[in-house]
């Protein structure tokens, strides 16, 4: 289960200040303390967590709540409302242009999941919307990645648009022609896996984004990233817009501190979560539900 | 040289640039408690002084470089690791190597179960000049590593390298799978000299420790592929790793392509998660201020 042991640090914390009935400001200042520890061994990025503590301790030390019948529970509720807060305040769904074809494109870090997800997202919309949807392979780069895009497709009866390696910006327009003439009213770019910082790599992006001018630009992030979320996230951002974040692999145990705080430095919304490999395993992000398992509530 | 005020403010700077290179916060405190001893004995006053003894605490706390054993023939070498932290690519990478050491190389395609992964074998056993034995999709992993080290021995070959699905370390059964496959190796082949290679993604964070002792318990580890260290991520995970189960770093990925594997360098990987001297003046909140100068 992702962020378990955030889960028991925080209410550890608050056990302790269960156990006495007033608190003081040096109560709080401990538990919190071990708060922003629980928050850094879940990859909370290190600026995210000093600035959510910083938040938090202002609220709870305010003295009306030091004063209160329950303070503890005032406290913890703080904690899990800034939380809520920070993982985005409630579900967003996935924008559909009134001017079919709906275009998303799948960007991200090599490996975050991608290809994977882009067809678990055509499939589900599918089943929910009754969409026809269309896959593009615009990743000409890596090995066999056009195959395992028509591979999933298959697996899905999904269409597979491709030209085999050629310029993925043309590819990206085809496959958006394609769609229109032949009635697909929502189409996945599925692009290659780049790093934020190579240039030449994000600048294709910028130019897939200018020639077909996608609905919704959905930066894909490992559950399991660590303390550079905050930077790839904000690089994407930067260079791109992004619309949206689909966290992947959250069927793993990482406690998923990159979810906080790639919404906090890019203010983009988590749409979706990837819960597996198998192409069913695809929910929509829920920050509430997501802020009560941090906290074990 | 800037005199530096070894004080609270700058400590906190010190455990701030672990943390951010992923280090991990207990970890992190740990090291620079350690820093702080030393200083203190040592009466350190320099910025270049305390790099220099954060350098050497680092070092103390990680295994030193180590190369691949590929001696036996033929020796086998398992890669296993999470989903998509670079375990096929980093074997069309090593593949290559060892074939332009004009060795024999055969690949076993051996996760079956992601799309077109044996595909993207092939296209890196092509690249390489290997030789792969490939299956079904869907058929037994376990099937495929068998049918390798027949192959092998036929050919010849001084090395098998044997590709795995990337899973999850939390899943039983695939984790049991992987144990199978480890078993069938040292079953077929007792006196092959034997790599076991945990492939970890420099951005991954502190969930790497629970990667590292997990594969750990289904097939022992001999070393870790750090990959991926061309972006901005440092990999500072691996120091808890290496300490913590004895396992050393052995291979770093440094890019895509077909060279872009190189042997562990201690030294280099630690100097790129040291901050910088000019950087270490205690007073972050407070720029302006500056460090003293001599
Ligand atoms: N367990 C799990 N595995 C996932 C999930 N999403 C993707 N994967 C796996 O992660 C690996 C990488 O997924 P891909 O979809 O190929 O990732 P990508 O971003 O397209 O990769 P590149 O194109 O190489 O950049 C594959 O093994 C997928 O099966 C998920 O939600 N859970
Ligand atoms: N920048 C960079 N990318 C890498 C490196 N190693 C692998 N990659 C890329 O990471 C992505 C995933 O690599 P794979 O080799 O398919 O990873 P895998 O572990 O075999 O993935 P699964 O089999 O799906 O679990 C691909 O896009 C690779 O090109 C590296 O050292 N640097
Ligand atoms: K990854
Ligand atoms: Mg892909
Ligand atoms: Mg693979």
């Amino acid at each position: 289960m992702a962020f378990e042991g955030l889960t028991e640090k925080i209410s550890s914390a608050f056990k302790h200040l269960r156990s006495k009935g007033r608190l003081t400001e040096s109560d709080i200042k401990e538990a919190m303390r071990e708060i922003r520890m629980a928050l850094l061994e879940a990859d909370v990025n290190f600026k995210v967590a000093k600035d959510f503590i910083k938040a938090v301790t202002e609220k709870a030390t305010d003295a009306e709540i030091l004063e209160s019948l329950s303070p503890s529970q005032q406290v913890i509720k703080i904690v899990n409302e800034e939380l809520v807060a920070l993982l985005g305040g409630q579900t967003t769904r996935l924008t559909i242009s009134p001017n079919p074809p709906t275009i998303v494109m799948m960007v991200g870090l090599q490996g975050a999941g991608k290809t994977t997800n882009c067809a678990k997202l055509a499939a589900l919309l599918r089943k929910q919307q009754q969409r026809r949807p269309l896959l593009v392979a615009c990743d000409v780069y890596r090995p066999a990645a056009i195959e395992q895009l028509k591979v999933v497709g298959r697996q899905l009866n999904i269409p597979v648009f491709d030209e085999g390696q050629g310029d993925p910006v043309e590819i990206a327009k085809h496959g958006i022609d394609y769609a229109r003439r032949n009635g697909y009213d929502l189409v996945f770019l599925d692009t290659a896996g780049r790093l934020h910082i190579d240039e030449k790599l994000m600048d294709e992006l910028k130019n897939i984004k200018a020639t077909v001018k996608p609905t919704e630009i959905i930066l894909v992030v490992d559950a399991m990233t660590g303390q550079d979320a905050v930077t790839v996230a904000q690089t994407f951002d930067e260079a791109l817009g992004i619309d949206g974040v689909l966290m992947s692999k959250m069927d793993g145990d990482a406690r998923g501190g990159a979810a906080l705080s790639v919404k906090a430095v890019t203010g983009k919304p988590i749409k979706f979560i990837g819960t597996g490999e198998k192409l069913g395993d695809i929910e929509p992000f829920h920050p509430d539900r997501m802020a009560s398992r941090i906290l074990g509530m | 040289a800037a005199f530096v005020k070894i004080d609270e403010d700058l400590l906190e700077e010190l455990e701030e640039a672990l943390i951010l290179s992923d280090v991990g916060a207990s970890t992190s405190a740990k090291i620079v408690a350690e820093v702080e001893k030393r200083a203190k004995l040592r009466k350190t006053t320099t910025a270049s002084e305390l790099r220099d003894l954060l350098r050497e605490v680092l070092t103390d706390n990680m295994l030193d470089n180590q190369p691949l054993d590929v001696s036996g023939r033929p020796a086998v070498i398992l890669v296993i690791g999470v989903n998509g932290v670079g375990k096929t690519t980093s074997i069309g990478k090593l593949a290559a190597r060892y074939v332009s050491e004009g060795k024999k190389v055969m690949l076993s395609a051996a996760d079956t179960f992601r799309a077109a992964a044996a595909d993207q074998l092939e296209i890196w056993a092509k690249r390489a000049g290997a030789d792969i034995v490939r299956h079904g999709e869907g058929a037994d992993p376990a099937a495929v590593v068998f049918d390798s080290i027949s192959a092998a021995k036929a050919r010849g070959s001084d090395i098998i390298i044997v590709d795995t699905a990337g899973r999850l370390h939390n899943k039983a059964n695939l984790m049991n799978e992987l144990a199978k496959i480890d078993r069938v190796i040292s079953r077929e082949l007792p006196d092959a000299s034997r790599e076991t290679l945990l492939v970890l993604d420099a951005t991954t964070g502190q969930n790497a420790v629970h990667q590292a002792e997990e594969f750990n318990k289904a097939a022992e580890l001999t070393g870790i592929i750090l990959t991926k260290l061309d972006g901005t991520a440092k990999g500072g995970i691996v120091i808890a790793i290496s300490a913590g189960l004895g396992v050393p770093v052995k291979l770093v990925g440094v890019g895509e392509g077909i060279d872009d594997l190189i042997d562990f360098d201690r030294a280099a990987f630690l100097e790129a998660i040291l901050p910088p001297a000019e950087q270490m003046t205690g007073d972050s909140e407070n720029e302006e201020e500056g460090a003293e100068q001599e």
